[in-house]
């Protein structure tokens, strides 16, 4: 276990040092840091005097491993835009993203399991069919439409939700939670399902193609034969073995979720880090790009970690192989 | 030709077209997107992009069915008093020129490394795969939206916006092609051991040569599949760009920036500037993805 999880974790480290490359590479090359922090009147002696304090002076390897130094104590610079600390941006706006991320992945999970297994075990029922033609449709639209179109539906025609932002607010510590009011819960509704309905219709299409190949299987059939009722069957046989290659899908669906938040913020104007990033973009403000890629990043490689170690808990046969020393 | 038209007929391909309604019709539909989209100038009802046609008055007008509707504006009309179904028809040639583009630039990245991957092997085949593993934890699209953003820092602005429509397809090709590199990969390990491939390096044929001319046609066939389904993807990812206001210019609006234009008039009741076009991106990617889906499994001889 321990020599597996060491593997992983090395494994991990040439994607990290790659991506801060690129993000260092960004943060260096693109744009001229300089001029745009001396603005229009400088000397000769003033240039040169900010590029030793930036360590511009400095070759290539030296800057990088500063740059990576200080991506590890969590310092990016300035932003261009907005001239603050960039880890300040970020950590003002992670609670927001967050928030959403959390919910979506609750309800794709909530409600895509239960319809996968639906679907699964009772393949020609009307609803069946119901649900997989929403699926595709929920495949088919774009993010962004989902959102527009519930924002037409519930927000402009029927009134019942807000349109945009997080409603109010609660602080605690740093951290701004937008549970805790009832304008919150409702400004998250309408988000988490925009971010969500991709990720539940993917989850219901693998639950129930899990769950059809395992029911074909031979220790389903055992079960059957040895009389076990249905219910046993289908949740305590059946369940199980098919959530395996969900934990997997749900993992790295996880990063997607982060990715695709960026959309779903600039549609309801959700204050989170997606919606800095794309302003970011637009006026090419380099430090807060290149820390968002880092972030993520680092985020998309501790999934993949968490993922692999629980794809070893919950499968015996990964332990067992590995003991022999076999594959 | 007649030849080959008949052998088409013929074919199980076109046996396993008949008999799925469901394609048929996605044919039907890709197709009028295509051609509407193709001879937009030709048969488009109005031209957006002709400022002096353009009328005030007409402006805000609700889709022909509606009350205040005007026959002369089938799916009503934008604050400038645009034709919103000749708009679409101009964005939707935007919006599948990006997507074709992209899918070919991909395609011809992929494919290469691929081929060079898969053929050498060794170290450059390690290398190349740990490239496309890295590039595939990411979602394309942020790829995509990274790619844009650096080109926007490094070209001036006045240059951007000329360019804007290349940038798009670059980033939207490279954050695209590590799928077909893996597709090609694939094939190419097992073209490669085989005995035509062997004969002809045994009678000294270069390598580039048999990688180009032996190698390549034998590989060629999934990545048609890959390429379908992409496309649908591409159009999606462009649509997605020019949405968040980081794609195409707004002076040759796609499907994406027509429905972020629209987007603003949601909340006045104008509806139809933003919902049409959506429609029609949705039938153009649906079209387009349940013809690829019927493609990878009439050409999956496994399912036959």
């Amino acid at each position: 276990m321990f020599a597996f999880v060491i593997s992983r974790i090395l494994q991990a480290i040439p994607v990290l040092l790659t991506v801060s490359l690129i993000s260092f590479a960004m943060f260096a090359y693109v744009g001229d840091p300089v001029a745009i922090m001396l603005g229009q009147d400088f000397t000769e002696a003033q240039r040169d005097a900010l590029v030793r304090d930036l360590g511009l002076d400095q070759p290539f390897w030296v800057q990088f491993a500063e740059f990576v130094g200080n991506a590890v104590q969590g310092q990016f610079g300035l932003s261009y835009r907005l001239s603050r600390p960039v880890a300040e941006l970020i950590a003002e706006r992670a609670p927001a993203t967050l928030e959403l991320a959390f919910c979506a992945a609750v309800l794709s999970l909530a409600i895509g399991v239960p319809m996968g297994v639906y679907t699964g075990l009772y393949r020609n029922s009307w609803l069946s069919r119901f649900f997989l033609t929403f699926s595709l449709v929920g495949v088919s639209l774009p993010t962004f439409l989902i959102g527009i179109l519930l924002i037409l539906v519930f927000a402009v025609w029927l009134g019942w939700l807000p349109s945009f932002g997080r409603g109010d607010t609660v602080q605690i510590g740093w951290w701004s939670t937008g549970f805790l009011t009832w304008s919150g819960i409702k400004a998250l509704i309408l988000p988490s399902i925009t971010l969500g309905l991709f990720q539940l219709t993917l989850i219901m299409r693998l639950v129930r193609a899990e769950m059809m190949e395992v029911l074909r299987s031979d220790y389903i059939k055992f079960a059957r034969a040895r009389g076990l009722p249905n219910r046993v069957v289908h949740f305590g046989h059946a369940l199980k073995n098919t959530l395996v290659p969900v934990i997997t899908i749900v993992g790295l669906q996880l990063g997607a979720i982060i990715a695709f938040a960026i959309v779903t913020e600039t549609v309801f104007q959700w204050p989170g880090m997606g919606l800095l990033f794309i302003q970011s973009v637009g006026v090419a403000d380099i430090p807060v790009m290149s820390a968002y890629l880092l972030l993520i990043a680092v985020v998309f490689v501790t999934i993949n970690l968490i993922v692999d170690l629980l794809y070893y808990a919950v499968d015996p046969r990964l332990r067992i192989g590995r003991g022999k020393g076999g594959h | 030709m007649a030849a080959v038209v008949k052998r088409f007929f013929d074919s199980d391909l076109w046996w396993s077209f008949k008999r799925s309604p469901v394609t048929v019709l996605s044919a039907v539909v890709a197709l009028v997107c295509i051609f509407g989209a193709a001879l937009a100038p030709w048969i488009a009802p109005h031209d957006p992009f002709d400022l002096a046609s353009l009328n005030l008055i007409d402006a805000f007008k609700p889709p022909v069915w509606a009350e205040d509707g005007v026959a002369e504006y089938l799916l009503g009309t934008d604050d400038q008093g645009r034709d919103v179904l000749s708009a679409i028809m101009y964005g939707a040639r935007v919006s599948l020129l990006v997507g074709l583009s992209a899918t070919a630039f991909a395609t011809l990245v992929g494919v290469s490394v691929g081929l060079i991957a898969g053929y050498v092997g060794g170290a450059v085949d390690g290398l190349l795969m740990r490239i496309c593993d890295i590039q595939l934890t990411f979602p394309s699209i942020l790829v995509a939206l990274l790619v844009d953003g650096v080109v926007r820092a490094v070209v001036p602005r006045e240059v951007h916006d000329q360019i804007a429509i290349f940038v798009v397809i670059f980033a939207i090709g490279i954050s695209e092609w590590p799928k077909f590199a893996r597709t090609v990969r694939g094939s190419t390990l097992v073209e490669r051991n085989k005995e035509y491939v062997q004969a002809a390096r045994v009678i000294g044929v270069p390598k580039l040569r048999i990688m180009a001319t032996h190698v390549l046609p034998n590989v060629v066939g999934p990545v048609l599949v890959v390429a379908t389904l992409n496309l649908g993807l591409a159009i999606l990812s462009e649509a997605t760009l020019s949405f968040l206001g980081v794609g195409v210019p707004p002076t040759q609006p796609s499907l994406g920036t027509l429905i972020r234009i629209g987007n603003d008039f949601l909340f006045s009741g104008e509806w139809w500037i933003t919902i049409f076009p959506g429609v029609a991106l949705v039938a153009m990617v649906l079209s387009v993805n349940l013809l690829g889906d019927w493609l990878r499994d009439a050409l999956n001889p496994k399912l036959r």
